[in-house]
């Protein structure tokens, strides 16, 4: 008996200390798509935050940073558990790292509901800047329709008559297309949804040649996106038709697989490797020296999440727990983003520029995705559903 | 639509329906003569483009990547029917399906760890662009060179299954296996050969579609059912069905996908055809199985009543 009052007492203290303990770091929960074919992109996002980690000394924020990684593997349900599992057992301060909105939305609600951060770098789906915005989401990558918009304003400025747009049949193939038509005022020739997963185009390419578009917009992640470019330039197409992509449809890991029928390609994106700013020169360095690759646009966006913890929790001055604090911390966080200068909207979704970049050969020969201009296609842009967030 | 887009519609649909019937080919004589249900047919189409994308990096060349890839599928095809099938013939069909689902599995892994999820092959540089077949008719010289493949292995399979010795006792054994065994048809040893001549066939398909697709795991599983599609509608056990059927699955695929759409936006608000559109279109082939299968449930050139 006395025994165990002994042993209960000293269990006791020891949880008194770990809890102490768990305010002298940072900790943070990171869920992402890191096998399968669509595992490139969760690791782009992956080894960027992790390396912004590493150069600030294992620290964000001046606290000891502890990042808790997990696999989503592409399935809505284990992202929603690994979710789970790191917001109420392992009790994250932040949680980040999803490429794919489904999944996103699937695990979402676990953190809103324990009042936990969630930091976007990729998946921004338009119903969470509108209606169900949230104090606790905020989109530190662009809004999901914000590329396709940029392609858009960039068609239309440089007068492209006749559009022919192509997205799979699932509903953000449908949001990327009706962002493209938001700023696009020529003629859309046709609207061809395919089959999601599908390989091959040859069906479409024909119906192409025959409609003989000027511009040619496609929403094709991954491996469709890879097969339909291939196809595109076995067929002669790129001969007539000038073909302009969302910003990762063209990016490093698309150019690693397709090769040199990609130069020429035009895209629009919120950062590009050549973006000329200090932070992203130091970035690219070193994810450049640390990966061995270039990186993308998935892995800015990681960059920029790590730096924002960082500023956040700078503000708050190692304050974790007083949630409406921290909020205003992000929201103000002031950091050398590699995209340049940003602000969040009402909703926690950025406002900031989108640039236009070409598939180009460097100095080494090698196929890389520039910039076209420094002046951006679309300034100081926000996203069309801002009015309908009741957060101000 | 114009004539040169129907045109090339037909280049495309022939193009598809040939490699169909490539996998086709084997599928149904499987079936036919062994009355065996192989899921893991698709397993060696799989195998021959990862050896072939493997074989045409280490050779350099993606010819000779194609030339032994498909004579060492062939191969493996064999060596898998006389350690493992031989053994299910006898059993019911849920065993053999059973069985040859755990082959899927354990093939597509073991294909992971020697190769990783995916390998890269690319054409042949001097095919990466199009030929002007007519004026105005530009068509990718890769696709024209699959067609042309796909062409001579089916004159090959029909001089084979109609002028050969072996294509009798083919016949023999898809029509009636018991009497062909009981004419003196060493029946284990047309088991196997036949078994290597779909596998050669799976891998010509796999090496010859690798650079248009992809070359990774599980690549065989999508392409397996619309095989099966074809071998009901041509009708189990019969090459000229499986041919005739493979062609009707591609242009009914190739037609579907694009005419579809277009006479959906005539009928219906555009909000209605951009989503029944492309539904409908990728329903297409099976209603057409569907059709068959009430018209003609043996299929339409059955060798079996």
């Amino acid at each position: 008996m006395k025994a165990g009052r002994l042993l209960a007492l000293s269990m006791a203290s020891l949880l008194a200390a770990s809890l102490v303990q768990a305010s002298d770091k940072v900790k943070i929960g990171f869920v992402s798509t890191l096998s399968g074919p669509n595992g490139a992109l969760g690791a782009e996002i992956r080894d960027a935050f992790n390396l912004a980690v590493k150069l600030n000394g294992g620290k964000l924020g001046g606290l000891p940073a502890e990042v808790l990684i997990g696999d989503d593997q592409f399935k809505p349900d284990v992202g929603k558990q690994l979710f789970e599992r790191y917001v109420k057992r392992d009790k994250v301060d932040f949680m980040t790292g999803v490429v794919f909105s489904n999944i996103m939305l699937a695990g979402l609600p676990e953190a809103v509901g324990e009042k936990t951060f969630y930091l976007s770098p990729n998946a921004a789906p338009s119903p969470i800047a509108g209606k169900e915005c949230s104090p606790y989401f905020f989109a530190v990558s662009w809004p999901n329709d914000a590329y396709h918009e940029a392609a858009g304003q960039y068609a239309t400025t440089k007068g492209f008559k006749s559009a022919y747009l192509i997205a799979p049949n699932y509903q953000a193939g449908k949001d990327s297309l009706a962002g493209f038509k938001r700023y696009y005022k020529g003629k859309v020739a046709a609207e061809v949804y395919t089959k999601l997963g599908q390989l091959d185009y040859s069906a479409e390419l024909a119906e192409i040649r025959a409609a003989k578009p000027d511009v040619l917009y496609f929403f094709l992640p991954g491996g469709m996106g890879i097969n339909f470019i291939k196809q595109f330039v076995a067929a002669g197409l790129n001969k007539d038709t000038k073909l302009v992509l969302p910003g990762f449809g063209a990016d490093q890991d698309i150019i690693r697989s397709v090769g040199e029928e990609m130069l020429g390609i035009n895209d629009t994106a919120h950062w590009a490797l050549d973006l000329n700013n200090a932070a992203n020169k130091k970035f690219v360095t070193e994810f450049e020296k640390e990966y061995k690759r270039l990186p993308t646009v998935y892995a800015a966006q990681g960059y920029d999440t790590a730096l924002l913890i960082d500023a956040a929790v700078r503000g708050a001055k190692g304050n974790l727990d007083d949630k409406e604090a921290m909020r205003r911390h992000i929201k103000e966080a002031k950091f050398e983003s590699v995209r340049g200068a940003f602000r969040f909207n009402t909703n926690q979704y950025p406002i900031q520029n989108y640039y236009l970049r070409e598939v180009q050969k460097d100095a080494q020969g090698r196929l890389v995705n520039k910039i076209v201009s420094q002046t951006p296609v679309l300034a100081n842009h926000g996203d069309a559903y801002v009015q309908d967030c009741p957060m101000k | 639509m114009t004539w040169i887009l129907f045109l090339e519609q037909s280049l495309n649909g022939l193009q598809f329906g040939l490699m169909l019937f490539l996998l086709a080919s084997g599928l149904t004589l499987v079936f036919g003569i062994m009355d065996m249900i192989n899921l893991a047919h698709g397993a060696l189409y799989m195998v021959g483009a990862f050896l072939a994308a493997w074989l045409a990096e280490l050779t350099l060349s993606f010819l000779w990547g194609v030339l032994l890839a498909v004579p060492l599928t062939a191969l493996f095809g064999m060596v898998l029917e006389a350690s493992l099938l031989r053994s299910l013939y006898r059993r019911d069909h849920m065993s053999q399906v059973l069985a040859t689902f755990a082959l899927i599995l354990i093939i597509n892994e073991a294909v992971r760890m020697i190769w990783g999820s995916d390998l890269a092959l690319s054409a042949p540089a001097a095919l990466s662009g199009p030929v002007e077949l007519l004026p105005g008719l530009k068509y990718p010289s890769y696709r024209l060179v699959i067609i042309g493949v796909g062409l001579a292995l089916a004159l090959f399979l029909y001089l084979l299954v109609t002028q050969t010795r072996m294509g009798a006792w083919v016949r023999a054994g898809a029509s009636n296996r018991d009497m062909a065994m009981a004419m003196g048809i060493n029946i284990q040893r047309l088991f196997t050969l036949v078994f290597g001549l779909g596998a050669a066939m799976c891998a010509v398909a796999g090496a010859m579609l690798g650079p248009l697709l992809a070359v990774q795991v599980g690549m065989g599983e999508s392409i397996l059912i619309l095989a099966f599609v074809v071998i009901v509608i041509g009708g189990i056990g019969s090459i000229w069905g499986a041919f005739v059927g493979s062609l009707l699955v591609g242009f009914v695929d190739t037609f579907g996908r694009t005419l579809l759409p277009h006479l959906f936006r005539e009928l219906f608000p555009p909000q209605v055809a951009a989503t029944a559109g492309p539904a409908a279109a990728s329903i297409m082939v099976y209603l057409l199985m569907a059709v068959v299968l009430f018209i003609r449930p043996q299929g339409l050139f059955a060798r079996r009543s």
